[in-house]
C-alpha cells in the first residue's frame, strides 16, 4: 500500500525535478496521442521540439522564439508575483486586449506625426496602465468588496474581448481600409512601430520581458515587497501579524500583473500583430498562466518556460503545416502539461512511502487534527 | 427600435431556456463546493460534455443518448480533477484552471470533424390544451424535458443535502475535513463522488448548449457560462432555491440583451454581448456576503 507523508520542508531536488518530469510525462502522453490521431509520435515530437531550433529552416524559426516568448514571459512575471501570494488573477488575457487597445489608441492618435522619440514612449505609458487600470477592477473590488478576484478577472476578459471588437470596427477602424474591420497598421508607422529588427525577431517587448526578470528576480530575493508576498503565500496569519497590509498586497500584485500584460499586449499590437483586428488576441494571457506554474514561479524558470511554451506554439505550426496535426492538438499538448506538473508535484511536498496493508488500523490516527495546508 | 416585437411571455419561455446550462452546471458544482472541493474547471467540464453529448447524438441519431454522453464526458473529466486532487493533493485552483483549459484542447480536438453539421435536438413537450394556455402554458407546460429535469436536480439536491443522511456528511466534510474524519467518515470518497457529480452536471449543461440551446457544435462556444455557473453558486451562498434564482435572473439579461440585439437598439451589439458579464460582475459585487463551507478549497491529508 503507497502512503504519502508530508515532508516538514519543501524537496529542493524535487523543485527542480518537477517541471523536468512533467515535460518529459507530457511528451511520452503526447506521443501517444499523436499516435492515436494516426500520425508517427516520434516525427510529431522532433517536428514540434527540434526542428524549430536545429533544422535547415531554423534560421527562419528561432527569430520567432523571441516573437512568442515575449509576451509569455512578461506576462508570466507579473502573474507570479499575485500566485504566490494566493491572489490569483486569471484575467491576464482582458488585461492584454485593454493594454493593447490603449497602446494602440493613443499611436493612432498621433499619426501621421513623425516623432518616434515622444509617440513610441507614451504608447509604452498608455498600454501599462490600460492594463494596470484593467486589473485594478478585481483589485478594488476585492479589497472594498471582498469579491472573488478569480471570477472577476475572469469575467473582465469577455468584456475585453467584446470591447475589442467594438473598437476595431468602431473608433479604432482604419478611415483608409475600405470599410474592412481593424486599424491602422502600426508596424508600418516608423514612430509607434515597436520593432527593433524585424528579421531577428527583436521588438521592444523582448527587451521588457528581460527587464522584467531581473526586476522580479531582484525584488523577490532582496526587496520587501517580495518578502511579504513569499510570506503571505506560506502564511496568511503570519504575513498579518507581522505586519502585511493584505489589501495593499493585493493591489500592488493585482496592479503590477495588469501592467505587464498591458505592455505585453502594447508590443504586440505595434509589432508582430501590427493592427488592432477581432482576433488580435491569441489566449497568451491563458498560456502564461501554464508558463507560471512551469516555472515554478520563479522568474528565471519562468524565463526558460517560457521559451519552451514558444517553442511549443512554433512547433505546432510547424506540424500543422507538416504533418497535418490539428492545431487544437498542440492546445491540448499545453494543458496536458499543466496536469503533469501538478501532479508530479505531490513529490516536491510528500514522501512516497510502501506501507503494509495490516499495519493500518493501528497506524491510522484516532483523530487527525488539521489537514495539511 | 421596436420593444412592441418583444413578448413577454416568450421572454421568460425563453429566458429558462437560456438559463438551463447554467443552471445545471451551477448546481453541480453547489454540491462540489459544499463538500468542501473548489473546482474551477467548470468551464472546460462543460465544452467537454457540449462535444460529447453533439457526438453521441450525431452517431446514434437519439439525443438523450447524447445527454448521457454528455454527462459522462463531464464526468471522467471531473474524475481527473479528483485523481490530481484528492489523491496527488495539488493545489485546487491550479488544477481547475488546468481542467478548463485542458477541456477546451480536448474539446477542440475531438469536434474536429463536427462543425456546421446539425445534431437530432429535443422536442418541446406538448401538453395539448394546457401548452396552449394563455401566457402560463407556454412557459409551464411547454419546454423540453430538460429544462424540467434541471429543475428536478435542484430539489433533488436541495432535499438530499436538507433531508438526507448522506447529505449530512456531505456538509460535514465541507465544513470541517478534519472532524468527519474523526468520526470515521472516508473524506476522500465523499469529495470524488460529489466531484462525479459536479462534473456529469457541468456535462449536462454542455450537452444543453450544443444539442438544444445553439443547436450546433462551435469550438469555445460556452463562451464563459462555466465562470458565470461559478459566479453563481457565490451569489447563492450555496443554497439550491437561491440558485435557481440566480440562474434564471442571468438568463433574463441574456434573453433580454439577445431581444434588444434583435429589436435594433441603437448601440453597437458588442456592448451589448457584454452585459450578461457585467452582471455577473455587479452581483458578485452586491452579494458577496454569504458563508461559504468552512473547508473550502482546502486540500485534506490524514497526516498523523
Amino acid at each position: 500500500m503507497l502512503k504519502l507523508e508530508r515532508r516538514p520542508q519543501a524537496s529542493t531536488a524535487w523543485t527542480y525535478a518537477t517541471p523536468l518530469l512533467a515535460v518529459l510525462l507530457t511528451m511520452i502522453a503526447g506521443g501517444l496521442l499523436f499516435a492515436a490521431l494516426g500520425k508517427d509520435p516520434f516525427v510529431a515530437i522532433r517536428t514540434i521540439f527540434w526542428d524549430p531550433l536545429f533544422s535547415e529552416f531554423s534560421s527562419f524559426y528561432r527569430p520567432q522564439l523571441l516573437v512568442k516568448g515575449a509576451p509569455l514571459v512578461l506576462i508570466a512575471i507579473g502573474l507570479s508575483f499575485g500566485f504566490r501570494a494566493g491572489i490569483w488573477n486569471i484575467g491576464a488575457e482582458g488585461q492584454y486586449i485593454v493594454g493593447a487597445l490603449c497602446g494602440a489608441a493613443v499611436g493612432l492618435a498621433f499619426y501621421p506625426m513623425e516623432a518616434r522619440w515622444l509617440i513610441l514612449p507614451l504608447m509604452v505609458i498608455a498600454g501599462a496602465l490600460g492594463g494596470l487600470l484593467w486589473a485594478m477592477i478585481p483589485g478594488l473590488l476585492k479589497v472594498r468588496f471582498g469579491t472573488n478576484e478569480i471570477l472577476v478577472s475572469l469575467m473582465l476578459v469577455y468584456v475585453a474581448e467584446n470591447l475589442l471588437a467594438a473598437m476595431a470596427l468602431g473608433p479604432l477602424r482604419n478611415p483608409e481600409g475600405m470599410g474592412f474591420p481593424g486599424s491602422r497598421n502600426l508596424s508600418q508607422y516608423e514612430s509607434a512601430t515597436t520593432w527593433i529588427d524585424r528579421s531577428a525577431g527583436m521588438h521592444w517587448g523582448v527587451v521588457a520581458a528581460l527587464i522584467a526578470v531581473i526586476g522580479a528576480y531582484v525584488i523577490m530575493a532582496r526587496h520587501i515587497l517580495g518578502f511579504q508576498i513569499r510570506l503571505t503565500g506560506q502564511s496568511p496569519r503570519a504575513a498579518a501579524f507581522s505586519g502585511v497590509n493584505p489589501a495593499r498586497l493585493v493591489l500592488v500584485c493585482l496592479g503590477t500583473s495588469g501592467a505587464l500584460a498591458g505592455l505585453a499586449g502594447m508590443f504586440e499590437v505595434a509589432g508582430p500583430a501590427g493592427q488592432v483586428s477581432i482576433d488580435f488576441n491569441v489566449g497568451y494571457g491563458f498560456t502564461a498562466i501554464i508558463v507560471a506554474f512551469l516555472g515554478r514561479l520563479h522568474p528565471v524558470g519562468i524565463l526558460l518556460a517560457g521559451g519552451l511554451m514558444a517553442l511549443t506554439y512554433i512547433g505546432g505550426e510547424i506540424a500543422q503545416n507538416q504533418l497535418q496535426l490539428p492545431a487544437a492538438a498542440i492546445q491540448l499538448f499545453q494543458g496536458m502539461l499543466l496536469f503533469f506538473l501538478l501532479a508530479v508535484d505531490v513529490l516536491t511536498h510528500y514522501r512516497v512511502r510502501f506501507q503494509r496493508a495490516e499495519h493500518r488500523p493501528a497506524a491510522k490516527p484516532a483523530a487527525a487534527p488539521e489537514a495539511a495546508e | 427600435m421596436d420593444l412592441s416585437t418583444i413578448n413577454p411571455a416568450l421572454l421568460v419561455a425563453s429566458l429558462m431556456v437560456a438559463a438551463t446550462p447554467i443552471l445545471l452546471a451551477a448546481i453541480g458544482e453547489l454540491v462540489v463546493e459544499r463538500s468542501g472541493v473548489l473546482n474551477l474547471g467548470v468551464e472546460g467540464m462543460m465544452i467537454t460534455g457540449a462535444v460529447c453529448g453533439f457526438i453521441a447524438a450525431v452517431w446514434t441519431q437519439n439525443p438523450w443518448v447524447g445527454f448521457v454522453g454528455a454527462a459522462l464526458g463531464g464526468a471522467v473529466l471531473a474524475l481527473l480533477f479528483a485523481l490530481l486532487t484528492q489523491v496527488l493533493l495539488s493545489n485546487q485552483v491550479a488544477t481547475g484552471l488546468a481542467l478548463t483549459l485542458f477541456g477546451l484542447g480536448l474539446s477542440a480536438l475531438l469536434g474536429q470533424g463536427y462543425i456546421g453539421i446539425r445534431a437530432p435536438t429535443l422536442p418541446r413537450v406538448d401538453l395539448g390544451p394546457l401548452t396552449d394556455l394563455p401566457v402560463v402554458g407556454r412557459i409551464l407546460f411547454g419546454q423540453d424535458p430538460m429544462v424540467y429535469l434541471s429543475l428536478l436536480i435542484v430539489a433533488g439536491v436541495w432535499a438530499f443535502l436538507k433531508f438526507s443522511r448522506a447529505g449530512l456528511v456531505l456538509r460535514a466534510v465541507g465544513e470541517n475535513h478534519g472532524a468527519a474524519h474523526a468520526l470515521g467518515y472516508n473524506v476522500r470518497i465523499v469529495r470524488t463522488c460529489a466531484i462525479a457529480f459536479g462534473g456529469a452536471c457541468a456535462g449536462l449543461g454542455g450537452g444543453y448548449l450544443s444539442l438544444v440551446r445553439v443547436p450546433q457544435w462551435t469550438e469555445g462556444m460556452t463562451a464563459g457560462a462555466g465562470w458565470i455557473a461559478l459566479a453563481i453558486v457565490v451569489f447563492a451562498s450555496w443554497k439550491p432555491w437561491r440558485l435557481l434564482l440566480g440562474a434564471y435572473l442571468f438568463g433574463g439579461v441574456t434573453v433580454l440583451q439577445l431581444n434588444l440585439q434583435a429589436g435594433g437598439l441603437a448601440v453597437p451589439v458588442e456592448y451589448l454581448s457584454m452585459s450578461p458579464y457585467l452582471v455577473t460582475i455587479l452581483v458578485l459585487v452586491v452579494m458577496s456576503a454569504g458563508r461559504a463551507p468552512g473547508s473550502l478549497g482546502r486540500t485534506f491529508h490524514a497526516s498523523s
